[in-house]
């Protein structure tokens, strides 16, 4: 590891202040970072120590309920709000890592961790988002847990979080300070498409502290759930994911519909092409599929990941005959 | 500049690319904590940080200033056994024994997260209060702890017997 010194923030603006130094990274749980610093992917100067900040997890006057960006992911996973309103986002976090990982990561650290490219671990391999124009070994390389759909010739990995692909269905809201001041932004728009610089993962300007995530009231997101599949039954990361949140009308069509997919792209995929496909019709196995393969037209696969165009599509339908089954 | 680790303080390093698990193994002298994989795949270096299971490779020893870690040399006092440990021996959940002690205190911490009611992805009913700590459920729970030597079904059972019938009868109250 390469050297570097560590301060404790004892609030969002010390922190903004320490993070603004060159070569300054944040750390929550050090899950993720720790990891790539001892692989030298990540060589920080200083270390800037955030879970010492907001960690509540209160419910809102509006209804919607605040995360504090240093909650574990434990702690998440296992509130009784998040649990009877917003399912999908307890099942997707407890589908992901291990016990011990989540009790450890944190809100802000899970947005944040970067991919799981192998080649992007292993530095002897050419990595465009490791060495910017260094080439990319994934796209002619063994490629079976790459993206298929919003990839790049300059990139083909996969975000990896599984509670991402939760809050991007859920419409979450990403609370962040920075030097200029404070703003917040939708979840779907805090992660970038690769694109010719995929070394630039998010929209955040350099040192901006997430301070919470917000989940908007969002009444249908009670009956929501999450996928995860899978090389093996448990503590994997995901070839393909989805989350959803179905709200069918008593005449049994599609009243609102939230869908996202995990595994699939360089960031969690809010599947909008299949949600507005399924708007007004009928809740049936025939619209979940028809939605899915609207969702997957523009799907890329690659040499070895072609598996995962109708992974997903089946995956998509058998979570939203699910979520209709319960109604009963 | 402390960490209380099995009671006793300990000063923090001051270098802090040290962690948790080379704080325990190599300036310590406590083996029992082992570096698997150092990478947070193979769960050998669980240890307890306020009760809670963690990874001591992937945490940074400066990072647990102020807290209290346990490691499994202070998992029972005096040289004593756990019941757990006693569990262990009689169901032989171990072959080599490389995982064991990592096996173990992430079993204890896991036990604490289940009487919270804190529910795993197996659980059926996410609004359930009490956690029924079945086979099922126990795998996935410990699924962060690899064994080599595939003694998964004698540790299971070893933690059945210690924490999974008591948290059963609770349920059923
Ligand atoms: C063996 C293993 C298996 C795993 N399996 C899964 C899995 O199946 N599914 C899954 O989703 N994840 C999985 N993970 C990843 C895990 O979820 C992440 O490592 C974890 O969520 C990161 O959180 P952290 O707090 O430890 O982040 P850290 O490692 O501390 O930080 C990660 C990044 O976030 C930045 N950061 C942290 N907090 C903030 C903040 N408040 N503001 C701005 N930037 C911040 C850091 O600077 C760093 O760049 C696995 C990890 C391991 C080691
Ligand atoms: S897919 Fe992206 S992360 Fe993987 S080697 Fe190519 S550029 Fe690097
Ligand atoms: S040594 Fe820590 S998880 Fe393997
Ligand atoms: S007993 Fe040998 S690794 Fe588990």
């Amino acid at each position: 590891m390469t050297p570097f010194s560590f301060a404790r923030a004892d609030d969002a603006a010390a922190a903004v202040r320490m993070g603004g130094a060159p070569g300054a990274k944040y750390l929550g749980g050090g899950t993720n970072l720790v990891d790539l610093m001892r692989e030298t992917v990540e060589q920080p100067t200083s270390l800037v120590d955030v879970t010492g900040l907001g960690d509540a997890i209160e419910e809102r006057a509006d209804g919607g309920l605040l995360i504090g960006a240093a909650a574990r992911n434990t702690a998440v996973a296992g509130h009784r709000t998040v649990r009877t309103r917003y399912p999908a986002l307890s099942r997707a976090i407890l589908a992901g890592a291990s016990g011990q990982i989540r009790n450890m990561a944190t809100m802000g650290g899970n947005l944040l961790q970067r991919t799981r490219c192998t080649y992007f671990y292993d530095a002897a391999a050419r990595c465009n988002k490791r060495v910017p124009g260094a080439g990319c070994d994934a796209v002619e390389g063994f490629n079976r847990i790459h993206a298929i759909l919003g990839a790049s010739p300059a990139c083909v990995a996969t975000h990896p979080s599984d509670m991402c692909v939760a809050l991007a269905a859920l419409d979450a809201v990403v609370h962040l300070q920075g030097g200029a001041g404070t703003r917040s932004l939708p979840l779907v728009d805090l992660h970038r498409l690769p694109g010719g610089r995929p070394d630039m993962e998010t929209t955040l300007e350099p040192s901006e502290l997430i301070t919470a995530v917000e989940l908007p009231a969002l009444p249908m997101a009670a009956r929501s759930t999450y996928r995860k599949v899978r090389d093996r039954a448990s503590y994997a990361f995901a070839l393909v994911s989805v989350a959803a949140a179905l709200d069918v009308a008593a005449d049994g069509t599609v009243r609102d519909v939230r869908l996202a997919l995990g595994g699939v792209a360089h960031k969690p995929w809010r599947a909008a092409m299949a949600e507005q496909a399924l708007r007004g019709q009928p809740a049936t196995e025939a619209s979940f599929r028809a939605a899915a393969e609207a969702e997957l037209a523009d799907a890329a696969p690659l040499a070895h990941n072609a598996f995962k165009v109708e992974l997903a599509k089946r995956t998509i339908t058998a979570v939203l005959a699910e979520l209709t089954g319960d109604r009963a | 500049m402390t960490i209380t680790i099995n009671g006793q303080q300990v000063a923090v390093p001051s270098d802090p690319r040290v962690s948790l698990l080379d704080l325990l193994r190599e300036h310590l002298h406590l083996g029992g904590s082992k570096k698997g994989c150092n990478q947070g795949a193979c769960g050998a270096c669980t240890v307890l940080a306020d009760g809670e299971r963690i990874l001591s490779c992937l945490a940074l020893a400066v990072q647990y200033e102020g807290r209290s870690v346990v490691s499994i040399e202070g998992l029972s006092p005096d040289g004593s056994l756990h019941p757990l440990q006693h569990a262990f021996i009689e169901h032989d959940g171990y072959q080599c024994g490389y995982c064991t002690p990592g096996q173990i205190c992430s079993a204890v911490g896991m036990a604490g997260e289940a009487k919270r009611g804190l529910p795993s992805a197996v659980t059926a009913d996410l609004a359930a209060d009490a956690v029924q700590l079945t086979h099922d459920e126990l795998r996935e729970r410990m699924s962060g702890n690899l064994c080599r030597c595939g003694a998964h079904n004698g540790i299971i059972a070893a933690i059945a017997d210690t924490f999974g019938r008591p948290a059963v009868a609770e349920a059923a109250e």
